[in-house]
């Protein structure tokens, strides 16, 4: 039964894989571009979805780890030339990693309501640094930075194309995919998932659950930073305003539209809530979070298990 | 060198925001304990409270402008908000009763979502403002200091002392305590729970519009103010203590003031940050609050 359920996971694993591969050659270049973006976002979802749907614990402060991821790529490809691609991917790891460290080490001393709350004070902590830092952050404009070479050391090297950026991104979420998705089967995953089920027993049995709570809360932080430093790549600037509070509340959004504790279902969620945003921001044009925001509060309230598990329990009926 | 250490201080900016603090601090504090009411009856985090602060403030310009009085302005700015607050209590809160608190989260910060974007796309992005009810000044050293300030601080005191009497010996404010300690009980007993949780969230709504319209005439009015002052009311509630109305007062100013006292050497944005500093030393010393003794 295992057996043919993990076959049929990974034969869906692998036709969608192929079909986001090929995609780039059919898509007109607007669409290849959102898709790209869609991959980012799902990878930033993704990374809150081990504190939201694993651990229990909200996070209202990605941001500043996707904010910090962006600042970290930023100084690598202003500082040292020319422009490196993994030094990029270094720095904003760095960077995300040292406020998840930080973070973590305050904010999961406190639960539920309280570890919301602490998460976002946190990322406006970052947000205000960042704002009113100009000499070194660029302030309200941002840093803007030329585009790395697509390298792999000693072996190949070109100019990124979109659709080379496409497969970098594609590659870079799969495989955060398939380490998340083993981590969450991990001994450690499993502590996590009976930290959210039951946190005074899983403190008696002894583990370290504040330990464990600070690992998660980096890891975390350092998948979000991750997806940060894509999107500087794909944009070619860092600006305050993915650092504001609103980029976090749009990745619980993503986790919530698409299914929480499922990994996939953020992907899903960010592409449904870009997708929407497409969509009515052409009836709506700036302001269509009003009605994305009341699809949301109707999908809170009538499909709590998002579209992934409204999905799911669908089939099985 | 202590002379000159003492010289250097400057007592009559100091003296300033002093005042300036008490007169934020009473406003955050009606904000607050409209927040901390919610919290503490129905376990409810509303991000949506900046947003209904922000909404009393346009009403409020609204009414000012087609009647020109200001008190009209701000009765009538509180009552349509607190209808407001009930009506979204039941819509979106309601269903959710007996959820995962943490639902409760997502869905006021929906709700925060709409109402911002529909001020903005009602009202526009740039900033209204509201006239002074009183234009009289007295000397405050070298600043002509405003009366309508201090008005404001003792309104706000005067809301606030009018809502604890409330609690305290009205009917339905016993109603509302009770419910807060044991909702079961209550509902044994005959109180209609599920209205007195709407009664509450509009009163806190009330509170929210009334500090909004006070607040109007000090910074103008727009769409994203309510960021700022829920981020300010929760960190006042925790460093207060969840639920607790005088702690979450005397947070208030104790943080108002600190941050007027920041912003005499730094940019008021970055004086915020002593508030969050704040808050991080009561989470690591104190987790229940700064004014309420740690359970041991």
């Amino acid at each position: 039964m295992i057996n043919r359920f993990n076959s049929a996971f990974w034969i869906c694993f692998s036709i969608i894989l192929v079909l986001l591969a090929i995609a780039p050659f059919f898509l007109p270049p607007f669409w290849q571009r959102f898709l790209t973006e869609i991959l980012i976002w799902g990878l930033l979802a993704m990374s809150s979805d081990i504190l939201i749907g694993y651990t229990g614990m909200i996070s209202f402060g990605h941001s500043a780890f996707f904010g910090l991821g962006m600042y970290g790529a930023a100084a690598a490809l202003l500082t040292v030339s020319p422009p490196n691609l993994w030094l990029a991917v270094i720095y904003g790891l760095i960077g995300a990693g040292a406020v998840a460290l930080f973070v973590a080490y305050f904010s999961t001393r406190l639960r539920d309501i309280y570890f919301a709350i602490t998460t976002l004070i946190f990322s406006q902590i970052f947000y205000v640094i960042i704002f009113t830092w100009t000499e070194v952050t660029g302030g309200e404009n941002g840093l803007t930075f030329s585009r790395p070479r697509l390298s792999i050391p000693w072996l190949y090297s070109a100019p990124f194309t979109a659709e080379t950026l496409h497969w970098f991104v594609l590659a870079v979420v799969t495989a955060s995919y398939l380490l998340l998705r083993r981590i969450t089967q991990s001994p450690f995953g499993m502590v996590l998932q009976s930290i959210r089920e039951n946190e005074a027993r899983t403190r008696a049995i002894g583990y370290p659950v504040e330990r464990y709570k600070i690992v998660a809360v980096m890891l975390s932080g350092l998948f979000a930073g991750l997806a940060g430093v894509l999107y500087a790549i794909q944009n070619r600037f860092a600006a305050p305003d993915f650092v504001y509070f609103l980029t976090s509340g749009e990745t619980v959004i993503f986790n919530v539209m698409g299914g929480i504790g499922t990994l996939v279902g953020p992907i899903v969620g960010a592409g449904f809530f870009l997708l929407l945003r497409e969509m009515f921001s052409r009836f709506f044009t700036e302001y269509y979070l009003i009605p994305v925001g009341i699809i949301f509060i109707a999908m809170v309230i009538f499909m709590p298990q998002g579209l992934l598990g409204f999905l799911r329990r669908w089939l099985n009926r | 060198m202590l002379h000159d250490l003492i010289a250097s201080i400057p007592f009559d900016q100091i003296m300033i925001q002093t005042v300036n603090g008490i007169v934020t601090g009473m406003i955050l504090a009606l904000v607050a304990s409209g927040l901390t009411l919610i919290f503490g009856i129905m376990d409810v985090v509303n991000f949506a409270h900046g947003e209904l602060f922000m909404l009393g403030a346009y009403l409020g310009v609204v009414v000012l402008a087609t009647t020109g009085s200001f008190w009209l302005a701000l009765i009538i700015a509180t009552l349509v908000v607190a209808i407001i607050g009930a009506a979204l209590q039941i819509v979106t809160l309601r269903p959710l009763l007996g959820r995962d608190p943490l639902t409760t989260i997502l869905a006021t910060f929906g709700i925060s979502l709409v109402l911002q974007n529909y001020a903005l796309w009602q009202f526009g992005p740039v900033a209204r403002k509201i006239q002074e009810p009183l234009t009289g000044h007295f000397k405050l050293f070298y600043l002509e200091y405003p009366y309508y300030r201090l008005v404001i601080a003792a309104l706000s005191a005067a809301i606030i002392g009018g809502f604890w009497l409330f609690l305290k010996y009205g009917t339905y404010g016993i109603w509302i305590r009770a419910t807060t300690q044991d909702r079961v009980m209550a509902q044994a007993m005959g109180i209609p729970v599920p209205w007195v949780h709407t009664a509450a969230f509009a009163i806190g709504a009330g509170m929210a519009a009334a500090s909004g319209v006070l607040f109007g005439p000090l910074v103008g009015v727009n769409h994203a103010m309510g960021l700022d002052w829920v981020l300010k009311a929760f960190i006042v509630v925790v460093v207060g203590g969840m639920g607790n109305l005088g702690g979450s007062i005397a947070a208030s100013i104790f943080i108002s003031l600190l941050e007027a006292y920041a912003s005499i050497w730094v940019s008021p944005a970055q004086a915020v940050i002593v508030s969050f500093v704040v808050l991080i030393l009561t989470l690591l010393f104190r987790p229940t609050g700064l004014f309420v003794p740690t359970p041991k």
